[in-house]
């Protein structure tokens, strides 16, 4: 039977872990990450979970030890947060590159230094490019069903997800969802098989020094470079995307939750101005675009669900024809624009008739995002006539500076 | 279990010598079994192997008397320190090239 309750974010994916059946668990303390995996080992020291906790010393120790148990055909997570993520980029490229379907919940939280505990993107767009699947939860029935997907869109295209949430937003409020019934989970979700588990009667060479060049093994086969395998890994997380809405589809008619596995809109049907954003901050949106629409202004906002692969044709026919796109994000590539904009603006650039775009920083580590700020820069961006030099109208605004 | 669309290249094949290319030519020492120390040598028996198990690039034969594959061995010096017996010496690859033996 499925159960109603009311929990924190961070219960609520550990709750999802432990219905997933994941048989290691290995994590390093760090907030607003831990109480989660402090529930895991709970979980698994009352006998109510069937799994192995490996307490080691670092992040990087974390993910090391989830790849050695992935690789050797168990379903492993892991979870981190802001500089505990960074301490684990050698391994996420590789756990990506050794195509391993490991599953890691990532509490964003702002990067030091300064230090900081609060909450902002910048920890997992940093870690964009490492070839790992990036999923976006804007509330905690999100974070249980996406938590569940996640391992199996690992586990059938062989690449990594990381599941992110907003630290404290979500890991630390409590908030009313449904837990899934357990049969139906392990209907939904088949027995973990990787496709290189290592064994002692097949030995396999896997990931040693690869040639730039394809070569023959001692057997005469063929046996692709590096260049080939990296060029496989990129081809195949595009087409995730698709096995991405092929899950969601499955999760619905099992589970009757679903149907905005990428893109999440609100109020967008007839919208001329739409707002693009990640996690809490799409969903904070929706009072803003309610008052915005009282007032007479077409105005949506679209929630992007996944951020890596990036939906680009899904996205961009989304956009198209709207008269201008707001880009809100809570980080930035340093010394360029805000990560999620930049996409945007080169998804769309093939389209002749592409709106104009907009972009806001906003919360970083944590300061407060004011509703008020978001309807009064909304409401401005839409009203504005003029528009500036193309250099003015391309450089992100920052709101809520205390400068 | 992958779906069919889904190639999941990694970098995987049977291992063997060669995997990593010519990896002979990184050699800057090389080993050389003394096999009058060798277990399987002196005794005749298939035993130990060590060597032959824990060298990186697969270059040492399951024999009796275990033969290196100097094409493809890099050096590392791995079947040296996991020898029990102390029957493998890693020898600088300049004495071979005074001494005119080089391969
Ligand atoms: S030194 Fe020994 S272990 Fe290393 S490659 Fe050569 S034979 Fe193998
Ligand atoms: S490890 Fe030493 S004793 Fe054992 S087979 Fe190799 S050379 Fe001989």
């Amino acid at each position: 039977m499925s159960e109603k309750l009311i929990d924190s974010g961070n219960n609520a994916a550990a709750m999802a872990v432990q219905l997933a059946a994941a048989e290691v668990i290995a994590a390093y303390p760090i907030t607003p990450q831990t109480p989660l995996t402090e529930k895991l080992s709970e979980l698994i020291a009352a006998g109510k979970m069937d799994a192995e906790y490996v307490a080691v010393e670092s992040e990087h120790s974390a993910l090391g030890v989830c790849i050695g148990a992935a690789s050797a055909g168990v379903r492993a997570f892991t979870a981190t947060s802001s500089n505990g993520l960074l301490y684990m980029s050698e391994q996420l490229h590789w756990a990506a590159g050794s195509r391993l379907p490991l599953v890691m919940c990532v509490v964003n939280r702002g990067i030091g230094a300064p230090w900081s505990v609060w909450n902002d993107h910048q920890d997992a767009m940093s870690q964009r490019d490492a070839g790992w699947i990036q999923i976006f939860a804007k509330d905690h029935q999100e974070i249980v069903d996406m938590t569940l997907k996640a391992f199996r869109l690992a586990e059938l295209v062989h690449i990594p997800v990381m599941v992110n949430y907003d630290g404290y937003y979500l890991s630390h409020t409590y908030m009313p969802f449904e837990l899934p019934d357990a049969q139906t989970v392990r209907e939904f979700l088949p027995t973990y098989d990787y496709a290189h588990t290592l064994d002692p009667e097949k030995p396999e060479s896997l990931n040693t020094v690869t040639l730039p060049d394809a070569r023959n093994d001692i057997n005469g086969v063929k046996q692709p470079g590096y260049m080939d395998i990296r060029h496989n890994l990129h081809q195949e997380m595009r087409l995730a995307l698709q096995v991405w809405e092929e899950i969601d589809a499955d999760f619905q008619q099992r589970f009757g939750r679903g149907g905005t596995p990428i893109l999440d809109p609100y109020r967008c049907d007839d919208a001329d101005f739409v707002v693009v954003a990640m996690g809490t901050l799409a969903n904070q949106f929706h009072d803003v675009v309610d008052r915005l629409r009282d007032e007479g202004l077409k105005v949506g906002v679209l929630a992007l669900q996944i951020y890596r692969p990036f939906p680009t044709a899904i996205i961009a026919e989304a956009l198209q024809s709207v008269k201008a796109v707001l880009v809100y994000e809570k980080g930035l590539s340093y010394g360029n624009q805000g990560a999620l904009y930049a996409d945007l603006k080169s998804a769309l650039y093939p389209y002749p008739n592409r709106p104009q775009l907009h972009n806001f920083i906003v919360g970083l580590g944590g300061r407060d995002i004011g509703t008020e700020d978001l309807y009064q820069t909304l409401k401005t961006a839409c009203l504005q006539e003029a528009l500036g030099t193309p250099e003015q109208n391309d450089t992100p605004q920052w709101i809520g500076l205390q400068l | 279990m992958p779906d069919s669309r889904f190639k999941v290249l990694t970098s995987a094949s049977t291992s063997g010598p060669g995997d990593a290319g010519r990896t002979g030519s990184w050699r800057v020492e090389r080993p050389i079994i003394d096999y009058s120390r060798c277990t399987p040598a002196k005794t005749g028996k298939a035993s130990c192997h060590l060597c032959w198990l824990y060298c990186p690039d697969n270059v040492v034969s399951k024999t009796l008397e275990p033969k290196i594959d100097l094409e493809y061995c890099k050096g590392c010096g791995i079947c040296a320190e996991e020898c029990p017996v102390k029957a493998i010496e890693m020898v600088s690859e300049e004495q071979f090239v005074k001494g005119g033996e080089d391969e």
